[in-house]
């Protein structure tokens, strides 16, 4: 049996590149699966957080446990009618949910979830991630003008502009991370595992990152594009139906990726934590495996933020990119590259 | 000092994080919220919920048509016809509540002599129709048959404070 799989996977067909696009869409479609079943969960193991953390029961009807709830939540957004509002521009209100949900997933072609193990792996992953993430505001902008609503459109600039805001501070964090590690490539970024006194270094980064994600993704406590309380829904108060859910998907499917870039750059990916050398988390799946803990781990928090924080007022937010994050990051960026020079230990001296 | 301290305070972000350990204390605690469906609260034996017509233990029913439940009820929603049966008894022929009118004050059973017409303790008879909820007598009997041990005991319950 093992002979033949093994004479099955060396055919030179898969040389070939009918063979390889095959490999590829196979891998694609993997990826693409896993991630949605668990961003169907996501929704499901959020209300379920937000529900302990509230002292309630959360879903617990459908199915054992619940469980089949993400399944009856697709199934009626299915189900339901698509409303195109009248002075709508139709073909830019339909388009802004695909663009974000397809923005969502190509992100994901970079992501490797055991050494080399990504659907492309690029040298210049983590710029494309940062790339593919700041388009992500433009599906958001385009659902907020092409609704031709009032809350709608203020949705879509607040999101823009915050978007926009705290970008920057993840882009300085990014280079902290860089320039201790000295490569672009993200199994790179991963496989330099950074010694105890860097990671301490690299710490107030993973605060400043993790909470710039959280006004990236658009979550709580920096909801405000959706700000129900005072903007109905935000971009998305005239979706309905499937276009609703796609912007549900992709929101969840962002969470995702800064939790796995979180874990990429900060918690070491794939790799067992604290540097520990054990042989048999390197065994088989075990390190992808390892890989989707940690990002759910860091999804947690995610929720568990939710749970706690309220919403920010738009001020403060502002304050807090702009006067807080951003000096932050600079000055620490220095301080990093300062420590790095001093020490001799920066990667690739010219 | 003071400064320092406050700098220090949201440089490291003490407070976040002391009300994020909070919150998460709060998901090992036990939970509030009953199972509903399946298991419910506790209802005070003058619960005003669903309406029956309650009969004596012969089997002959209570009501007399006086018509004081149809003269207190506030929102009309009771509507009553009688004459006198065979045996002389004055009895109704027709005993309507319009329960999309009924505000579940509870005058009705308080104005009944004969603790006839109750609200009892049920609340869950919520239909699919507007027509379903236009009680007529049957229905209201088939609630008293249905209903009476719980009516009986809440009666009994209530009855020193009366």
């Amino acid at each position: 049996m093992a002979d033949i799989w093994n004479s099955f996977w060396h055919l030179a067909f898969w040389q070939s590149i009918a063979g390889r696009g095959i490999t590829i869409l196979a891998e694609v479609l993997v990826v693409i699966v896993v991630l949605l079943i668990f961003v169907a969960y996501a929704t499901y193991f959020e209300r379920k957080v937000l529900a302990l953390a509230q002292l309630r029961r959360g879903p617990n009807v459908i199915g054992p446990f619940g469980l089949l709830q993400p399944f009856a939540d697709g199934l009626k957004l299915m189900v339901k009618e698509t409303i195109i509002p009248a002075g709508a521009n139709r073909v830019l209100f339909l388009m802004a949910p695909m663009l974000t949900f397809t923005l969502a997933l190509v992100g994901w072609a970079v992501v490797p979830f055991y050494e080399g193990g990504a659907v492309a792996n690029i040298n210049v992953g983590i710029l494309y991630l940062f790339a593919i993430s700041s388009l992500g505001v433009y599906g958001i902008i385009i659902a907020g003008w092409a609704s031709n609503s009032k809350y709608s459109f203020l949705g879509g600039l607040r999101s823009a502009a915050q978007m926009v805001s705290y970008e920057v501070s993840i882009g300085f964090v990014i280079v902290a991370v860089l320039l201790t590690v000295g490569s672009l490539n993200l199994t790179n970024v991963v496989m330099a595992q950074q010694s105890w006194w860097q990671w301490l270094l690299l710490s107030p980064m993973l605060v400043v990152f993790f909470i710039s994600g959280l006004a990236e993704t658009n979550r709580p406590p920096f909801d405000l594009p959706e700000g129900e309380s005072e903007l109905v829904g935000g971009f998305n108060t005239e979706y309905s139906a499937m276009t609703f859910a796609l912007f549900m998907l992709g929101e969840y499917a962002n969470m995702f990726m800064i939790s796995a870039l979180t874990s990429m750059l900060f918690l070491g990916g794939w790799l067992p934590p604290f540097g520990w050398d054990i042989a048999f988390l390197k065994w088989g799946p075990l390190p992808a495996l390892l890989f989707i803990i940690k990002i759910c781990a860091v999804m947690f928090v995610f929720l568990w933020v939710r749970a706690t924080l309220p919403r920010f007022r738009y001020d403060q937010l502002m304050r807090l990119g702009w006067k807080v994050f951003l000096p932050f990051s600079l000055f620490w960026v220095m301080v990093i590259a300062g420590v790095l020079l001093a020490t001799g230990t920066l990667p690739n001296p010219q | 000092m003071a400064f320092l301290d406050s700098a220090a305070r949201s440089m490291f972000l003490s407070e976040i994080v002391k009300g994020m350990a909070l919150t998460f204390k709060y998901m090992f605690k036990p939970r509030m919220t009953i199972n509903y469906p399946f298991e419910k609260g506790p209802l005070s034996p003058r619960f005003r919920g669903e309406h029956a017509l309650r009969r004596y233990p012969n089997g002959e029913e209570r009501c007399i048509a006086c018509k004081l439940c149809e003269a207190v009820c506030p929102a009309l929603a009771i509507t009553i016809e009688a004459e006198p049966r065979e045996d002389g008894s004055r009895r109704t022929t027709r005993y309507d509540i319009d329960m999309t009118k009924c505000i579940y004050c509870g005058l009705c059973q308080e104005a009944c002599p004969v603790d006839a017409i109750v609200e009892g303790p049920n609340f869950e008879f919520a239909t699919e129709t507007r027509e379903e909820l236009y009680y007529n007598k049957e229905k209201l009997l088939a609630n008293g048959d249905r209903w009476e041990a719980a009516l009986a005991a809440n009666l009994a319950a209530d009855a020193p404070y009366r």
